[in-house]
């Protein structure tokens, strides 16, 4: 596995792109509420639609989509794995 | 005679309220969004001349007890115990459904799964081996159109064997570290000679290891109330079922 420093945050992946997350950097109800959804580490998460305002935005994660804030995909650590 | 508790989870919008209106002919409100249930809905239906109570559950993808949802899913399957907990999984994201899946499998044995939108993994071009699955879990799978009324007959038939104890079932127990797992043994030991056979006490184990608060406080709450209306308590375990139990 990378380092951190080589990795990038899901909120940073521009639509249309695939993101594979490896560190999920949140502590608590909210890190085990991510996980629940299928934000867990390994898996790859496509980046569908930002809102009007750009927050939030949307994801494919596990076969549903699902949007989050900017607050919680900055803190989704991983890499793009492709376009 | 008998009468038997089935309780119907699974992830939200999986079809759990077109099952239950499909099982009781009752007219549920049904709708294709997620947290449309809420609260508790029960209805009955009779299969084989032997009177079924179905409960509906709200959807959640997880029993962590995150929000009000999951705590009254979690807390009917572990306190309220009914003979089934019917796992509504969807066909179409399974990757999904099996979270869920798997901590049921934690906290019962009586653990039956159906496969519902099998109608749509059909269209979407989804083939799912139902008999591996069930080897792996060590529950019944079985595949229903809840929509269609696909596969109902099957699924009754194979609660009612459930129910009566006809069907045993050996579901898959998640294993941790070596570490946690010494700690859940000594723990499950020390809370089953408290509570008795009536609470499953590896998956307790394993929420107290995890520091769950909330959990604690529900526990203290329903043995507190036992100790002044223990009869209903006993009586529904009592008709319960003739064996097994929570022996994980």
């Amino acid at each position: 596995m990378k380092d951190q420093s080589d990795m990038t945050t899901l909120y940073l992946a521009q639509s249309g792109q695939k993101f594979l997350i490896q560190k999920v950097k949140i502590k608590g109800d909210l890190k085990r509420r991510l996980l629940d959804l299928g934000f867990v580490p390994g898996s790859v998460v496509e980046v569908l639609k930002a809102s009007p305002l750009g927050d939030p935005v949307s994801y494919r994660v596990a076969g549903t989509v699902i949007a989050l804030r900017k607050e919680e995909s900055q803190l989704l650590f991983g890499e793009v794995i492709q376009r | 005679m008998k009468e038997y508790t089935i309780a119907l989870a699974g992830n939200p919008n999986t079809g759990k309220s077109t099952l239950f209106n499909a099982l009781t002919g009752l007219k549920q409100h049904t709708g294709n969004w997620a947290g449309k249930t809420v609260t508790l809905a029960s209805g009955y239906y009779r299969y084989k001349n032997i009177p079924l109570k179905i409960v509906d559950l709200p959807g959640t993808y997880s029993l962590f007890s995150n929000s009000e949802d999951e705590e009254v899913a979690r807390d009917y399957i572990v306190f309220e115990k009914p003979d089934v907990t019917l796992l509504v999984l969807d066909a179409t994201s399974l990757e999904r459904s099996l979270n869920l899946a798997l901590q049921v499998l934690e906290m019962t044995d009586q653990v039956l799964i159906c496969l519902n939108l099998m109608d749509e993994a059909k269209k979407k071009g989804l083939k799912i081996n139902a008999k591996q699955l069930s080897k792996n879990l060590g529950v019944p799978v079985i595949p229903i159109s809840a929509r269609n009324r696909e596969g109902l007959d099957v699924l009754s038939d194979t609660l009612l064997k459930m129910c009566s104890g006809t069907i045993k079932t050996k579901p898959y127990k998640m294993k941790y570290r070596e570490e946690i797992e010494a700690k859940i043994i000594k723990l499950e030991k020390e809370l089953s000679e408290i509570l008795g056979p009536d609470y499953p006490a590896r998956w307790l184990a394993i929420r107290f290891l995890d520091g769950d608060s909330k959990l604690i406080a529900a526990l203290k709450n329903k043995l507190a109330s036992n100790g002044e209306g223990g009869g209903v308590h006993g009586s529904t375990t009592a008709l319960g079922r003739s064996g097994g139990g929570h022996s994980c």
